[in-house]
């Protein structure tokens, strides 16, 4: 099973508070820390899981700058056996459509049985392995949350509906499938891990190297752009307490009594 | 103005309330518009829902066909490509339908794409105005979409409130003939139910619920000695039962379970839609979060700004010496 697995660098929101810059048209991005997008982690836990059981192996391919191989490398010392980037500077400020587009480019270069992608990144996106899907004609599933491999030609994979409950379906390879987080339990990489694969190379392709026609993606090819950021206010929000820890504890219990709680 | 259509997710007979709420997101697109409600389905089921629907949209297409009868997505949107005229505009609800659905539509009929629509702020020449959420609702985005070429737009559930209008007495075209035959390379075998756990979240009148702020597994057992001290349950967010650090019966949320308490108790949970959306009943809403930012503090009734690993021990000893002194 040959495995593309696509996954991208975003500033960790379980690390960061996301806050606006000054001039209020971007988010702060001074120290901000970066990691792998959390649902493509499970997506490339859940393909080195399905190559353990069938063989095979497994690509992890990003678009991004130099920057980005931090995540390419993280992955590898997952067990992951090839990372590679996509870049030119002629895919900066590619909406989904654009970052489907590059990929499409990619995975007709290679052969692949299956691709994941993370449900989501931090944009909450949730459409460029749809995308991809359309644009390759292969059958897709998103909120994919178990997968089993039948034969060499499909899959029996289930998707998170709602309720918690689970859609069951076949799905016929070479498949898109986007990977909801919590499939699986995505090992821990090392500080020692990540050495082994310091020099490991990185192979990088240009637009020109995959034939994209640059006006297609980047800032020139994207219908959809983001204006700017704001924080919104939703409803009145909540009275803060702001007394010391104790007297907070003391508020907090007569409230809960007072609410009908304690018995 | 190109036409706009609202796909119509339905259920059993009966249309999901998406069926309103998209009406109210065509009218922030152009106030005078009259969107047409577009649904896929089969049997006598289906010629209901198709029913419902005329006392809401003035034109429904329906599109009726064995293979529909489970909505599969890659089969709807076959069918749709060949009924939708160029350049529309396509409203779907964003839940796991929709997410299925509107990327690909998008680009089998060439156009943008927006998900997870919150506000939309109307025209500008042939942009779409629209507010989207980032960094799981840390802060909110203007977003501009261009649809010369027609537009896939999901709108988030509950996000657009009805409007008021009187009903209208709408027709219904067959469309089925259009679809012509259809085959899809995932098929649908089977739903699963959720498995019941050993507690039973929806029963319970407080609710110490817990998030990613819990850090590690062992702490959870924090919120397990809060609880028992103030004879409650303990709920979780989407990241603790990722984690595997509690069961997925205990998950509040569009994708666990929906949960109607006096009281409760937000514990390191930042508050995204997903899980607000499972707290139902308007209970009395407290955060603790060291996150003075979490967007938890929009929607909460009192919020206090602390470190819960700290917060939780202390505030289980108050209880638990009030308990002896009572």
């Amino acid at each position: 099973m040959e495995i593309l697995v696509c996954a991208r660098r975003v500033p960790d929101t379980s690390e960061n508070e996301i806050q606006l810059n000054r001039a209020g048209n971007d988010i702060e991005r001074d120290d901000l820390v970066y990691s792998i997008n959390e649902a493509d982690n499970y997506a490339v836990e859940e393909a080195l899981q399905i190559i353990a059981r069938v063989g095979g192996s497994v690509t992890v391919v990003t678009v991004g700058t130099e920057d980005d191989e931090e995540i390419l490398r993280r992955e590898m010392a997952m067990g992951a056996s090839h990372g590679v980037l996509l870049s030119d500077d002629a895919f900066y400020g590619s909406d989904g459509r654009g970052i489907a587009t590059i990929l499409k480019a990619f995975v007709q270069r290679g052969k692949y049985d299956m691709i994941l992608t993370g449900v989501q990144a931090e944009d909450g996106g949730t459409q460029v392995g749809g995308m991809l899907a359309a644009m390759l004609d292969y059958p897709f599933a998103s909120l994919v949350n178990s997968i089993e491999v039948h034969d060499s030609k499909k899959l029996k994979v289930s998707r998170e509906i709602a309720g918690g409950n689970k859609e069951v379906s076949e799905i016929d390879l070479p498949c898109v499938l986007s990977i909801q987080t919590g499939i699986n339990e995505p090992r821990y990489v090392g500080m020692r891990g990540i050495r082994q694969v310091a020099s490991a190379p990185i192979p990088t392709h240009a637009a020109s190297a995959l034939g994209i026609d640059p006006a297609t993606v980047g800032e020139t090819g994207a219908k959809v752009k983001r204006v700017d950021y704001f924080v919104p206010v939703l409803g009145k929000g909540a009275e803060m307490l702001q007394g010391s820890r104790e007297e907070n504890i003391d508020k907090l219990i007569e409230l809960v009594a007072a609410k009908g709680g304690l018995k | 103005m190109a036409r706009i259509f609202a796909y119509i997710i339905h259920k059993a007979g009966v249309a999901d309330d998406c069926a309103v709420e998209l009406i109210a997101a065509a009218k922030k697109i152009d106030a005078a518009a009259s969107p047409t409600a577009i649904v896929t389905g089969w049997g006598a089921d289906f010629d209901a829902v198709c029913d419902s629907l005329r006392t809401s949209y003035a034109e429904t297409w329906k599109i009726s066909n064995e293979a529909l009868a489970y909505p599969n997505a890659e089969l709807i949107r076959k069918a749709l490509v060949k009924v939708l005229p160029p350049e529309s505009i396509v409203l779907v609800a964003h839940e796991h339908l929709g997410i299925d659905l509107a990327p690909g539509l998008s680009i089998k009929t060439n156009a943008s794409f927006v998900s997870d629509v919150l506000a939309i702020d109307g025209l500008d020449g042939t942009d779409l105005r629209v507010v989207r959420q980032e960094f799981g609702g840390q802060v909110s985005a203007h977003v501009r979409c261009d649809i010369s070429s027609g537009a896939v737009v999901t709108v988030r559930p509950g996000a657009f409130k009805p409007v008021e209008s009187a009903p209208v007495s709408g027709i219904v075209v067959d469309k089925s003939t259009d679809a012509g035959e259809l085959t899809a390379g995932r098929r649908y075998l089977e739903t699963i139910a959720a498995e019941a756990g050993d507690v039973d979240i929806t029963k319970h009148s407080i609710l110490v619920s817990i998030g990613r702020g819990i850090q590690e597994k062992d702490n959870v057992a924090l919120a397990h000695e809060l609880a028992e001290a103030l004879g409650a349950a303990v709920s979780c967010s989407r990241p603790v039962v990722d984690a595997k650090w509690l069961e997925k019966s205990r998950q509040v949320g569009s994708s666990g379970k929906t949960v109607k308490p006096k009281v409760y108790l937000a514990c390191g949970i930042s508050g995204s839609f997903q899980h607000l959306a499972g707290i139902k009943g308007n209970p009395f809403l407290i955060a603790i979060n060291k996150n003075p930012r979490a967007p938890i503090f929009q929607v909460a009734d009192v919020g206090i700004v602390d470190d819960i690993l700290e917060f939780l021990p202390e505030l289980t000893n108050k209880v638990r010496e009030m308990r002896r002194a009572a």
